[in-house]
């Protein structure tokens, strides 16, 4: 590793965590209904959404009012994507005249953009149209993020409640969210991103000459059977536009991560430069890192929020490291052939294939870490073409089930749950029933936190079993070996957590893929949101246990090195088997 | 409890464990134990497995088949074993209960009337609200409340202690237990419960575990393991089609046979814990038991764990029975030796401890010996209420001690002067929580006796042990504030609640209970009775009344109100076994991925080679060793279960330290180093 790579790395680590409190703090008092200064310059739209939306913003509900108003303003959500895909070719603002989208991918689609996935079977310049994109996916992408919000402060409110029933009302929270803290911080960073050369236009594709025409030659075979050279000259090109900038925008913030283009953040107007790259790849991980110091402030222990911070750091920063060393590293069948991969002054060195000359190994790298880390899951390189270890990291990043810091709320509900078994195990070890946050932890508790602990491996794996053994699955593979495991894994990790990132190399776009992706995306969103708001609900029945020398501490260094065990050694247990198969098998073969 | 404690493998209770470990393979049994239940199935499964490739094309050797097969039933009975265990150390001491309940004829009497007609009828006819007599040398039948007569009874067979017991109708001494016997007089005695329901019942049934219902936390905890299991069976059953692709991609080796999956589902599952969780649950029932201390259900054991105040009552708690002297303190121009002197004579005929502890003082203070008082034609004045005084008159003297205004009054009477000196020593006595005794000759007052709680000795260590824990502590006292604070503070209390009544006790548990505190308390009054029903976890002493213990969900049979300290320890000790056990399980899988996971994939990719980082010497080997390890394991760790993992009262934080490094960590290791010896002695023994 270079020593640019560590100060990268050191860079993005440093401001990530200077921005946790202030932004944390912010979204505290939103959550809080306390004056954050955005209320009185917007505060009328708030009023006007509430009145033209006919919610009566101070009207508390109960956990299961709270989960059927998500499942319906989500189902509605769904059906809206849906239709807009079915239709768009009738509709406007579709100046390449692009048609209906096919039914399954339109499925795969609605449900991966209403339940923060973000998964792509599609190209979107040759598939969507701008409406489809704009009212469409960029409004899912703010609501579905702001509905994993929504739910986090719901079980935040649980937490802390005292025998009540109520935890909030998901309309006011879902307004907040967007108002308050996606659309503001979008904006600015939208503009930003439009200053560095992220296009953001309703005006048609272009076509431009190039400078210099490119030529290449076609083989054909003629009706006589015999084979026919001829060189063709390319001297123009297609440049796809549209409202590039807003979408990619909340794309990051929102963990998104559905690229405006099929290659995502590689595409040079999605991500043009180094500085857009940090700025893009700072927005994943701003709001599930401050999220957790917006927990702390609202369960009154601020102390609660850093520990959770630091086991996602402990566990996240040295994956980082060891994908940018693996990258770093190169491919030594290819050094063999007497290439050069060190990295010099004019070239970046190590495993340069798939990723883009602009960013280079440690900013690719960096920012596959942080985009599996997160259930973000846009790309600027391919992660298919990473070294095996390299490729590890993202893929079991998301197997681990989207906690470490993971999707915009979902991240720290997700680990919350992890946090309960981990209380409770420990809780055990001190004699006492376990309790967190002053909250005991029973046996319903238990339920609701082991399904949601369950549900995404359980997916993954059994997912992953029917596609490497049935035609439907092994079809769609590129690459023959471990390698193809590697590929139907990754990808039944990405859908079954909720992530979306692509390993590319399997040709999703058909209609196993597409039907079965949908049902895993579906499945890890909403049978993990229901049974985390019925746990909201449950503690907030609860009474609130008083601190005592008896309690176990649940912010200091032992207890977030618990969390770390807990969490490290479930993700291992349940896919070691799976990644040594994989990625673990192809290391095994490549250095030999 | 006859035998008080059993040694762990008495050879009795081993003999009968084995056949009972046989006996709970009924499927029925294995089903209320989802993670053993696993292993269970995957047992028939492998022994299915083993048959056909005896007579047909099995998957693998025949003889492979049937070691992982007999060891996955060796893990089932091991688990069956340690059940069985712990339950046998009850049953020894349920049949020396049993033999106390024999069926004994009753005297039932046709109404609550000494000479009403009296009916033998068997003691399993009687129902609550009964009428029965019983004589010098009956067995009492049931276990009831006395309303009328005094008696001696004998309750050795319940408590183990030899001496008898008065029981009489009235206060706080009313209440019998089945199988008890009158030694002398009569007792006329209420049946307060119906047969199967008796005290003595209750007991056996908690001995035997026959009642057992899961407690709270160990349904948690089973819903944990079994969702682990859940993950584990997923891991292991993609583990066939994962194999079957890489068999495909790879080009040579063979999937994974069925066996070897059964293997490493079970290696994976946490059996550890799942297999001993009955055993610890039982065993803690035991070690109550084995305190004399018998619990109602198990949820009050674990409940004790979670104790966070701690309500004592002063008397015989915190302090000893009595007050005793502790000083005298002279009027102005009488010497001390003359109060002392005074002081002794008074009390020579008293036999209340008090009293008692006046003499002993003087004789040791000032050497003042007893006197032969019939030489003095002594006569004694015994304490009345009306006069609140006791004393003596002897050679023209007549000596009165009792309470400072009594003593006014008196010698107010006799012209005398009560001096400002003696109302300044009692004022100062008072203020320190002591009690003043004005001692008067004649109309002279002589000066004042400090009476004194003496607070028992070690209880304020003990005291800062459950502030470690973090337990609050309260006292109950009857007694003023003032006192109560003085005394609070010298035993080290948290808090006191003084001139404690039946509903400011009552009031006071709700308000710890509102704030989300769990209460124990120790009572034996019927007075107590409300406050033993409302509070989390209640100890009722077995000498106290029938309301008392009824009301209680723990009954001491030692009578022992500082007994509460270890049945929370118990309680803890419980929950930390389970954790401690559980965090070992899981953390054992570790090394057992890195046993089997080469062996399964070296057949299909030979560069899996390098993951064997243990070098067992063959795939088969490993996957035995891993097997064989998992079935001891709960073996040696049967001790651990049934005694309980140690508890040393320390912040919950520095417990778990210590927990972590000693079962996580150890978790982690222990295994690579068994596992790795068991694969040596397979290749000594030309097994592997």
């Amino acid at each position: 590793m270079t020593p640019n790579a560590w100060i990268q790395i050191l860079a993005f680590l440093v401001v990530l965590v200077a921005l946790v409190k202030p932004l944390g703090a912010f979204m505290a008092r939103v959550y809080e209904g306390q004056p954050c200064g955005l209320d009185k310059p917007l505060g009328f739209l708030e009023r006007l959404t509430y009145r033209v939306a006919g919610i009566q913003p101070d009207q508390p509900m109960n956990w299961k009012t709270y989960a059927i108003a998500v499942l319906m303003f989500n189902l509605l959500g769904g059906l809206v994507v849906y239709a807009l895909q079915r239709l768009q070719g009738f509709l406007p603002l579709n100046p390449e005249h692009l048609g209906a989208v096919s039914p399954d991918l339109a499925w795969n689609t609605a449900i991966s953009f209403i339940s923060n996935t973000n998964w792509q079977s599609y190209s979107g310049e040759t598939t969507l149209s701008y409406l489809t994109q704009m009212l469409g996916l960029t409004v899912q992408n703010f609501v579905s993020a702001a509905t994993g919000m929504a739910v986090l402060v719901a079980l935040i409110r649980g937490i802390r409640g005292r025998q009540t029933d109520h935890i909030g009302n998901f309309w006011v929270d879902l307004v907040r969210s967007t108002l308050y803290i996606l659309l503001p911080l979008s904006f600015v960073l939208a503009l930003i991103l439009v200053s560095q050369g992220v296009v953001q236009t309703l005006s048609p594709y272009k076509q431009v000459s190039l400078i210099q025409p490119v030529s290449y030659v076609q083989s054909t075979t003629n009706a006589a059977g015999k084979t026919m050279h001829q060189t063709v000259w390319v001297k123009h090109q297609v440049l796809p536009l549209g409202p590039a900038a807003s979408q990619i925008a909340i794309k990051q913030l929102g963990t998104n991560g559905g690229g405006f283009f099929g290659v995502n953040s590689a595409h040079p107007f999605e991500n043009p430069n180094p500085l857009s790259n940090f700025l893009e790849v700072l927005a994943i991980l701003l709001i599930p890192a401050a999220l957790c110091y917006t927990f702390g402030r609202m369960v009154g222990d601020t102390r609660q929020g850093w520990a959770i911070l630091a086991a996602m750091l402990i566990i996240f920063v040295p994956l980082m490291i060891g994908c940018v060393w693996a990258e770093h590293s190169g491919n030594p069948k290819i050094a063999a052939l007497g290439v050069n991969q060190q990295s010099s002054a004019l070239m970046s060195g190590g495993n340069m294939e798939g990723k883009e000359t602009r960013f280079g190994v440690t900013d690719s790298a960096i920012w596959a870490a942080v985009t599996t880390a997160a259930s973000n899951g846009s790309v600027n390189s391919m992660h298919d073409s990473f070294t095996p270890l390299g490729g590890l990291v993202p893929m079991w990043l998301m197997e681990l089930g989207e906690v470490i810091f993971g999707g915009v709320g979902s991240g720290l509900y997700g680990m919350l749950m992890f946090v309960i078994v981990a209380v409770f195990i420990a809780g055990l070890m001190v004699g006492r029933t376990p309790e967190y946050l002053g909250k005991k932890i029973e046996a319903f508790e238990m339920k609701m936190a082991t399904i949601c602990v369950l549900v995404p491996p359980a997916l993954v794996l059994v997912t992953t079993a029917i596609a490497c053994v049935t035609v439907m699955g092994t079809s769609a593979i590129a690459n023959p070996g471990a390698h193809g495991f590697s590929e139907i894994l990754y990808w039944a990790s990405s859908t079954g957590n909720n992530n979306g990132s692509a390993f590319a190399g399997l040709s999703t776009n058909t209609p196993f893929y597409n039907i079965a992706g949908g049902i895993l995306m579906w499945v890890s969103r909403y049978f993990l949101i229901v049974p985390t708001l019925a746990l909201a609900g449950a503690f907030a029945r609860k009474k609130q246990v008083p601190v005592s020398s008896g309690t176990l501490p649940t912010h200091d260094a032992l207890f977030t090195g618990w969390l770390v065990a807990t969490v490290v050694l479930i993700g291992a247990l349940t896919f070691l088997p799976a990644l040594a198969l994989g990625p673990v098998v192809e290391y095994l073969h490549l250095w030999h | 409890m006859a035998a008080k404690s059993t040694s762990l493998f008495n050879g009795a209770i081993t003999r009968r464990a084995v056949v009972e470990s046989f006996k709970k393979l009924d499927p029925r049994i294995q089903f209320r134990n989802p993670v053993m239940f696993v292993v269970y199935i995957g047992s028939i499964l492998t022994s299915g497995l083993f048959i056909q490739a005896l007579f047909a094309h099995g998957e693998a050797a025949p003889g492979f088949i049937l070691a992982i097969s007999l060891w996955l039933w060796f893990t089932v009975l091991f688990a069956n074993f340690a059940e069985a265990m712990a339950e046998g150390r009850g049953k020894a001491q349920a049949d020396t209960l049993r033999k106390a309940r024999r069926d004994t004829p009753a005297r039932k009497l046709a109404e609550a009337h000494r000479d009403a007609r009296v009916q033998s009828v068997s003691a399993t006819t009687l129902r609550k609200g009964d009428i029965i007599l019983a004589q010098a040398g009956d067995l009492i039948a049931a276990d009831g409340e006395v309303i009328e007569g005094i008696a001696s009874v004998d309750e050795s067979a319940i408590t183990g202690e030899s001496a008898p017991v008065i029981r009489e109708s009235g206060g706080d001494r009313s209440s019998v237990t089945g199988g008890t016997r009158v030694l002398s007089d009569w007792l006329m005695i209420r049946v307060a419960c119906n047969p199967g329901e008796t005290f003595l019942d209750r007991m056996i049934a908690m001995v035997e575990g026959a009642k057992r219902q899961k407690t709270p936390n160990e349904i948690a905890l089973n819903i944990l393991l079994a969702k682990l299991t859940i993950i584990f069976l997923l891991a292991t059953v993609t583990l066939l089609p994962f194999s079957i692709y890489a068999v495909n991609a790879a080009g040579r080796g063979v999937p994974v046979p069925v066996t070897v999956l059964v293997a490493l589902l079970v290696c994976l599952i946490p059996t550890t814990i799942g297999g001993l969780l009955s055993a610890i649950g039982i065993a803690g029932m035991d070690r109550m038991i084995q305190k004399n201390v018998i619990a109602t259900s198990g949820r009050a054991v674990e409940a004790a764990g979670n104790v966070d105040v701690l309500l004592l009552d002063k008397t015989g708690t915190i302090t000893l029975g009595n007050r005793q002297a502790v000083n005298f303190i002279p009027a102005k121009g009488v010497t001390v030796e003359q109060l002392a002197d005074a002081a002794q004579l008074s009390s020579f005929a008293d036999e209340t401890p008090e009293g008692r502890s006046i003499v002993v003082l003087a004789k040791d203070r000032y050497k003042l010996r007893g006197r032969e008082l019939s030489s003095m034609h002594a006569q004694f004045i015994p304490f009345t209420a009306q006069t609140r005084m006791s004393g003596v008159d002897c050679d023209g003297r007549k000596i009165r001690k009792g309470a400072a205004d009594a003593i006014a009054a008196y010698v107010a009477e006799l012209g005398g002067v009560y001096p400002d000196s003696v109302k300044a020593a009692v004022d100062e006595i008072s203020r320190r929580g002591g009690t003043p005794l004005a001692v008067a000759d004649g109309p002279s007052v002589l000066g004042v006796i400090e009476l004194k709680d003496i607070v028992k000795g070690g209880i304020k260590e003990r005291f800062a042990e459950l502030r470690r824990m973090g337990i609050k502590t309260v006292m109950i006292t009857g007694d003023n504030p003032l006192t109560a604070a003085a005394i609070a503070a010298e035993a080290g209390v948290d808090d006191f609640l003084a001139q404690a009544t039946p509903e400011t006790k009552l009031k006071l548990i709700r308000e710890y209970q509102q704030g989300g505190r769990l209460v124990a308390m120790t009572g034996d009054g019927t007075n107590d009775a409300p406050a033993l029903a409302q509070a989390d976890v209640a100890v009722a002493m077995n000498s106290g009344t029938q309301a008392a213990k009824e009301a209680g969900n723990m009954v001491d049979l030692d009578s022992n109100p500082t007994k509460l300290i270890e049945v929370i320890e118990t309680g803890k000790q419980l929950l930390m076994t389970r954790g401690s056990l559980t965090t070992f399980s899981i953390a054992n899988d570790v090394s057992k991925y890195f046993a089997i996971i080469p062996a399964i994939f070296v057949g299909i990719y030979p560069a899996m080679g390098r993951l064997n980082i243990m070098h067992l010497a063959t795939p088969k080997s490993a996957i035995m060793s891993a097997v064989i390890f998992n079935a001891l394991i709960i073996i040696v760790l049967i001790p651990l279960a049934l005694r309980g993992v140690k508890y040393r009262p320390m912040p919950a934080g520095k417990l778990l330290l210590q927990n972590v490094l000693l079962y996580g960590v150890g978790g982690l290791i222990v295994p690579f180093i068994g596992i790795k010896l068991i694969d040596m002695a397979l290749v000594a023994m030309h097994l592997a």
